[in-house]
């Protein structure tokens, strides 16, 4: 990725503003509902129960020049925003003659009850590439909270666009954005399986890997730009890795028996794997190039679904010793493994949130796979879903949601929600049936 | 021309059964191949027909046979063989041991329910669970590989009772 990025205004402490601008909220809220009509995209279904109060409301002018373009800057913008759960948009015709340069009226704008003013502009250059601009308008602070010059391909339109999001949503609510984020999934049809990643938001959908055999578990490398995962291709489990660059892949586990659920340390060096060719389902970690195998579980039973924390000090995993699959944690050489949920008879797919401190998992209760969190100091637990046919839950990389599968229709979807279970919402799919998400890492650029 | 092939070899074969009953050699046992071709030996007029005894075929070919059986089916979220299979791997073990050159790969599947990762181990119990027995009952190790296929591969589409009692499976691949 090549573009300038130019930041032209120091930024305040926004975490203090967050809390002082809420107090504010609750009043402006009744008016601008009741002044202005509050737009959330048509296709997408968002469900946002309990922080309304609390929304940020946001106008973002259309970007001068973006006319001819192939991707509208202010919609995805304004789609990620409202899709967050954050943010409300104030639909408006005063800010269609607006862009970073205009000087604005910030009191203006607040009566209306727009607390972020987004504005912008798209300008071709003469070697073809975009120099793209935009500039945050904070109406309670009176102030701009960044005004920014990228330097673009036109092929990067979108992502920049994310990120331009991604900023709005880190300097209004003081946590990063995740919207220039990628995700990895799996499309099924029959005899056909597509390993497909996107864009957070479901769109610019690439396939990685296309196969007439099953595909499963995709984990990300913590940078970004390989993925692990077990495919079928030769009639049974074996583990791949990936570089999604160049389409680059080789077999890291193929021993006698079943290779599967890969998972990679927090920093990367590392690759834990479940194998069973000493008998039973064992967890084994290896270096990331597949050297030194290590076994870390013994016994004939259950233990899969490795997952390290983010310390890397642990990893978590599934496992049936005391009958029923519950999660347990273990030290990353295999020693002192303890259970880690005890409610309800089936507990599988731990995912570690960023900060170490809560695990979600995929729980069965009366027969119904739903999607949990278990605040792991506390030890208090929360059902976030209640479709009933969830699967494979991971967090977002700032820890805010929850990426699972869950069945519409007949066929798999994904879904998202908070992880205080307050929003949720679906990513609009092509029709396929899609199973197997996992939530990609922060980029690195 | 043709009609005169069919006579031949039905004779051929009438010579052939002949010979097995004549001697002490059981019918089940290995076919003396080499001396049923019915062609005197360096001939070499491309006539040559050889000749196939059903009786000596080999059992696992048999559509009839109990080896034709090889999916044994478990309950859910269980991997205990039912006595009622059990016959069904002690058939396969016997020939197992009778043809210790013979390979099998043990398939466990199950049904939708779930993660994939660990039906992937689930099945791999169930296949594991087939093979336990049939080690037990004297087969060598190396002649059984296990593998899972977890819920992949559903031979019954559909989400009922029915299709999910079909998906609770280990198959017997013979190599």
């Amino acid at each position: 990725m090549n573009y300038a990025n130019t930041l032209m205004h120091s930024i305040p402490n926004t975490a203090l503003w967050g809390r002082i601008r809420r107090v504010a909220y609750a009043a402006l809220a009744t008016f601008a509902l009741m002044a202005l009509s509050n737009t959330a995209n048509a296709q997408l279904k968002i469900d946002i129960t309990g922080v309304g109060a609390n929304q940020i409301a946001f106008s973002a002018a259309p970007f001068q020049g973006n006319q001819g373009l192939p991707e509208d800057i202010k919609k995805i913008i304004e789609d990620d925003l409202v899709r967050s759960g954050f943010f409300r948009s104030i639909n408006t015709t005063s800010n269609v003659d607006l862009n970073e340069a205009t000087l604005i009226d910030p009191t203006a704008w607040k009566s209306i009850g727009v607390d972020a003013l987004i504005v912008g502009s798209v300008k071709k250059l003469p070697d073809g590439r975009l120099d793209l601009r935009f500039n945050l308008h904070d109406t309670a602070q009176q102030k701009s909270l960044g005004k920014f010059s990228y330097v673009i391909a036109q092929s990067a339109l979108r992502l920049t666009a994310h990120k331009i999001a991604d900023y709005v949503y880190e300097k209004m609510l003081g946590e990063k954005g995740v919207f220039a984020t990628r995700l990895a999934y799996v499309e099924k049809a029959p005899g056909r399986y597509r390993l497909i990643i996107a864009d957070a938001d479901g769109a610019n959908p690439q396939v990685a890997l296309a196969s007439k055999e099953p595909i499963i578990s995709p984990s990300w490398s913590p940078d970004g730009t390989q993925l692990a995962y077990v495919s079928f291709e030769t009639r049974k489990p074996v583990v791949f890795v990936h570089t999604l660059a160049t389409g680059r892949r080789k077999a890291l586990a193929n021993f006698k028996g079943s290779n599967s659920a890969p998972a990679w340390s927090s920093k990367g060096e590392k690759i834990a794997v479940v194998l069973t060719k000493d008998g039973g389902s064992q967890i084994f970690s290896m270096g990331a190039d597949g050297s030194g195998l290590n076994r870390l579980t013994n016994g004939n039973g259950i233990n899969t679904e490795p997952a390290y924390s983010h310390d890397g000090q642990s990893i978590y995993f599934t496992s049936d010793r005391g009958g029923g699959p519950q999660i347990y944690r273990m030290s990353t050489n295999g020693s002192n493994a303890s259970r880690v949920t005890f409610e309800g008879g089936y507990n599988i797919s731990p995912r570690i949130s960023p900060d170490d401190k809560i695990l979600t998992y995929v729980t069965r209760r009366e027969g119904q796979f739903r999607i949990a969190v278990l605040d792991l100091a506390g030890g208090t637990e929360m059902l976030l879903t209640s479709t009933g046919r969830e699967e494979s839950p991971s967090f977002s990389p700032n820890g805010r949601y929850i990426l699972y599968a869950t069945r519409s229709g007949g066929k798999g979807t994904l879904a998202v929600v908070s992880k205080d279970g307050r929003i949720k919402y679906t990513l609009s799919s092509s029709g396929a049936d899609i199973s197997e998400p996992t939530w990609g890492p922060f980029l690195n650029d | 021309m043709k009609h005169s092939m069919l006579k031949y070899l039905a004779i051929s074969a009438m010579v052939a059964a002949l010979a097995a009953c004549s001697s002490a050699v059981p019918l089940n046992d290995k076919p003396e191949v080499e001396s049923k071709t019915g062609t005197a030996p360096g001939s070499g007029d491309g006539r040559a027909v050889p000749t196939v005894t059903p009786g000596n075929a080999d059992p696992l070919n048999d559509p009839q046979g109990v080896l034709a059986k090889r999916s044994v089916y478990f309950d859910y979220d269980s991997y205990t063989v039912k006595s009622e299979y059990r016959e069904l791997v002690q058939n396969h073990a016997k020939y197992l041991l009778a043809n210790p050159n013979r390979k099998v790969v043990v398939q466990g599947n199950t049904d939708e329910r779930g993660g994939a990762e660990y039906n992937l181990a689930l099945g791999q119990r169930r296949a594991d669970a087939v093979k336990t027995l049939m080690l037990a009952l004297g087969v060598k190790e190396g002649q059984i590989e296990t593998v899972s296929l977890g819920k992949e591969k559903p031979k019954a589409t559909g989400s009922n009772e029915a299709a999910w009692a079909e998906n609770r499976r280990s198959d017997i691949v013979y190599q």
